[in-house]
């Protein structure tokens, strides 16, 4: 054991009572017994079956080579793929082909490599194992000594802690220099814009007509029926040209219509549904996902990234999950074709809480 | 190469006159000398490192083939690929450009899913090589400093999962991002501010997606290189560490020299990383954005579940009860989302400091090169499990909805279980995972004692049947003796004749961690257990 014919440095097996000799650490609570066990050394070395049967060890060589030439057989095949499986007919299969074929080629180019390499160290190589004698990681005292030499010299000769004028004012200048660089960042948002104004307001104005989403075509109030759901953007949201998402990701709404004797409506939001129809924010007011999943029979709202429900029958309050605060109501009406329009805006913020939104 | 260590030194041969060559302009002869020969501890669980280095070569190499192709811009533009339900759909750059990486460039999906795939593997590697340094102690005496530049990359792996899965700006990332943007603003004083600078704007604004593209390409890759350099340089110079067996000594390392065998291991397995990878991506649909369509703020869809390492931190957010948010001093205090957001930073920071407060419990200032067996440190043990099920439990909340529709239960009923869980789990874990411990612990003093059942069932004359037991050669036994055990301190008064509060914290913790101990067997124990044979 532990032989190497290559270097110099291996040594025998040391014994557990080597570290004993030494007792210069502290050991803690450590519990040292007296007649512990020792370390027995190393264990004779046991051959592989390549190092005693020659037949054995021939095989194993051509397993090794025999997975280099597979490998290389894999790369030709991933290539061959490339022009074999062309994916410019816009059908989804050729791509599934072309996705499949490269890549249990080049599966194959890697795995003939790698299972090829590991089994020549394994089986083939000579199997040694050596012995390294560790030093202790801090363990140079003289080399410490002089590091805390050098930096005792520099500070005299610099002056740095007796200097005390010209090392505090360093260290301001040190800490304020950054700054600037901070305040630069201001640049990632724009200038004229303050949040808390644009989360409070949404493109809602009184008169804007609720229309379908995505397709913008308005909603009469005739056509919605009990129980069913709307998913409604504001008239005019589509064509915006800039910042449409923006808008969408306040304005987004949910319209259903209740049989109004479910409905219980607030005392002084009575005025703001029509006939049993209520519209409300689709965002949601914990992290801001679209409520998007209505429950007809329930009237609940479910959101699907982490489970809020809100009970529409009840101004939607919420009813389970992680969110606070009931979505904001859209006040709605009729106009005088007979379609739903808004009131007015919000009356309150829509989405997620922030800190002044209070 | 077979030529070059041939034995003729009179003969000049090419791997000499190359290496006069370069040495003569590097001087680099000095670091092959010092590493080539150097021995390398051997043990399957040595291998999650090299997952994870592996893992992330992989990452760089399919990153860089697809930074050639992908834009990373959110300017609006019709979809002209040839994934026929897309066509003239409005949506980014960013999200167009993934589709054509997808559908128009030969072997681009096969890149793009290796990419994920390996992303995946990277942090699920890191993860399980964590526990195998924490349930083995290898964080001890001299490698403190190594587990917390191993957890900062950890964290970081995670932020480049997250800003590399958010990219392609189709509609699962985007109501991820929405998330993030939400708990942001939820965040005292600074939220509202910090939402409108990352965002550039109102979310979701035209921004996020180049600015995380840098973070993802430039600023996190580099500082996780300059970590892992680091990292391995600590490998190099405390040398890695080994388990308990015959002739292996605090004072050395042993294992098989770096060349060839270790060279010739490692990097096959690299290869074999490499392939298992393209394997599964040849196979295997990952994030298939063409399903969910570009990001749009209204649509949705049930069973959302995020890349598999943030699902705790979507587990802590459902967990919440209903109207954890209050309006104090006119403003909003949003604990819904506090609560999660400091909960998990005071997991992850117990996880960054235990070496720390294991060591100032031991007082132990040596340095440990050879690894527990686990239940040879019950309570560290037990603190893992506890640790892992508070996770698992968390992670296990981010998939609620569908452990309710897939097992038929209600939604209600799994969270407010999981809520339970959340509490009681690591508890019950605790106490069992040191149990275990335990009476393994007991299983090897009875076997040092005593052997192993042979299953030789022999009749005494005087017609007893006995099982005769096998006693242990000293090789086998010194694995299971080989290690030590700490006793709790003693509270004493310190030079002023004072107790201090830090030393009956530490004495508190110490009992804590050993009062339950076994010790292991004394040569004196093996002797008079052999003599109450005869």
């Amino acid at each position: 054991m532990a032989q190497d014919d290559h270097s110099g440095t291996e040594l025998a097996a040391a014994d557990s009572s080597h570290a004993e000799t030494v007792p210069a650490v502290k050991t803690g609570t450590a519990l040292i017994q007296s007649d512990a066990f020792e370390n027995p050394g190393f264990p004779p070395h046991r051959p592989r079956v390549t190092d005693e049967d020659p037949k054995k060890e021939k095989r194993a060589q051509r397993t090794v080579y025999t997975l280099f030439y597979l490998s290389i057989l894999g790369s030709i095949w991933a290539i061959a793929a490339y022009m074999l499986f062309p994916m410019e007919g816009n059908d989804v299969g050729d791509v599934r082909l072309n996705n499949l074929f490269i890549g249990l080629g080049a599966a194959l180019a890697l795995l003939g490599i790698g299972f090829g390499a590991v089994h020549w160290a394994k089986a083939v190589m000579t199997d040694v194992e050596i012995a390294d004698e560790r030093h202790k990681v801090g363990g140079n005292v003289v080399a410490r000594e002089g590091a805390v030499k050098v930096f005792q010299d520099a500070d005299r000769e610099s002056g740095f802690t007796r200097r005390a004028a010209i090392r505090n004012s360093l260290i301001g200048a040190l800490l304020v220099f950054p700054l600037p660089a901070v305040v630069l960042f201001r640049g990632l948002a724009p200038q004229d814009e303050n949040p808390v104004e644009l989360l409070s307001h949404t493109m809602w104005k009184a008169g804007t007509r609720l229309t379908l989403d995505p397709s913008g075509v308005p909603i009469k109030a005739a056509d919605v029926t009990i129980g069913s759901a709307f998913h409604v953007i504001p008239e005019g949201l589509s064509e915006l040209h800039h910042g449409k998402l923006e808008e969408k990701a306040k304005a987004a709404v949910l319209l259903m219509r209740l049989n109004p004797d479910e409905l219980n409506e607030l005392p002084d939001r009575a005025s703001w549904s029509y006939d049993g129809i209520v519209a409300y924010s689709k965002i949601c007011t914990h992290v801001g996902c679209p409520v998007a999943l209505y429950e007809q029979h329930t009237h609940h709202l479910l959101c699907p990234c982490h489970q809020s429900q809100f009970d529409v029958a009840n101004h939607c309050e919420v009813i389970f999950g992680p969110a606070a605060r009931p979505l904001p109501q859209l006040p709605i009406m009729v106009d005088d074709e007979g379609y739903l329009v808004a009131q007015s805006d919000f009356t309150e913020p829509v989405g997620p809480s922030f800190w002044e939104r209070h | 190469m077979s030529t070059a260590t041939t034995q003729t030194p009179q003969r000049r041969t090419f791997t000499a006159a190359a290496s006069n060559y370069i040495d003569e302009r590097t001087s680099v002869s000095t670091f092959v000398k010092e590493l080539g020969r150097k021995a390398f501890p051997d043990h399957w669980s040595f291998l999650l490192g090299e997952v994870a280095l592996f893992s992330f070569l992989v990452i760089l190499i399919t990153g860089t083939f697809l930074t050639f192709f992908f834009q990373a811009s959110m300017a609006e533009v019709e979809y002209e690929g040839s994934y026929v339900p897309l066509k003239g759909v409005e949506m980014s750059v960013a999200m167009a450009s993934t589709l054509d990486i997808s559908f128009d460039i030969r072997g681009g999906l096969f890149v793009r899913q290796m990419h994920h795939w390996a992303a995946l593997m990277f942090v699920a590697a890191i993860g399980l090589h964590m526990l195998r340094i924490f349930f083995t102690g290898a964080f001890r005496k001299p490698r403190e400093l190594n587990w917390v530049i191993g957890f900062v990359m950890f964290i970081l792996a995670m932020g480049e999962g997250f800003t590399g899965y958010s990219l392609p700006d189709d509609l699962l990332s985007g109501n991820g991002l929405r998330i993030i943007d939400g708990m942001i603003k939820g965040i005292p004083l600074i939220g509202t501010w910090t939402s409108f600078l990352l965002f550039g704007g109102e979310f979701p604004g035209t921004e996020i997606v180049g600015r995380l593209y840098t973070l993802h390409i430039l600023l996190l890759p580099v500082i996780l290189l300059a970590l892992i350099a680091l990292h391995l340089m600590f490998v190099v110079v405390h040398k890695h560490t080994q388990y308990a067996a015959p002739g292996r000594t605090q004072q050395n390392a042993v294992g098989p020299p770096i060349l060839p065998v270790y060279a010739a291991k490692a990097g096959g397995f690299f290869f074999l990383v490499f392939g298992v990878l393209a394997l599964i991506a040849s196979l295997f649909t990952i994030n298939p954005i063409w399903n969910y369509g570009p990001y749009d703020p209204s649509p949705v869809s049930a069973g959302t579940q995020p890349d598999w390492y943030i699902g705790f931190a979507d587990g802590a957010l459902r967990l919440i009860p209903p109207g954890w948010e209050f309006v104090l001093f006119d403003r909003t205090w949003s604990f819904n989302i506090l609560v999660p957001l400091v909960g998990l930073g005071l997991f992850i920071a117990t996880v960054l400091i235990y070496p720390f407060i294991e060591a100032w419990v031991t007082g132990d200032k040596r340095e440990h090169h050879i690894v527990d067996r686990p239940r040879n440190a019950p309570t560290r043990t037990a603190i893992g499990a506890a640790g892992v099920t508070f996770y698992a439990v968390l992670w296990a909340a981010a998939s609620s909805d569908i452990i309710a529709t897939h097992f038929k239960l209600t939604m209600e009923g799994v969270i407010h279980s999981l809520q339970a869980l959340l509490f009681i789990g690591p508890i019950v874990a605790y106490f069992v995972a040191k149990r275990v411990c335990i009476a393994l612990q007991k299983k090897d003093r009875e076997i040092v004692l005593h052997g192993y059942e042979s299953g030789r069932i022999v009749k005494l004359p005087g017609g007893e049947f006995i099982e005769v037991h096998q006693p242990l050669d000293e090789y086998d036994r010194w694995k299971l003796v080989s290690y030590e055990s700490y006793q709790p301190l003693m509270i004493r008064p310190n030079a002023r004749g004072k107790i201090t509060v830090g030393q009956r914290l530490r004495a508190g913790m110490s009992r804590w961690f050993f009062e339950d101990r076994i010790a292991p067997v004394t040569k004196g124990e093996l002797e008079a257990a052999h003599h109450e044979h005869h």
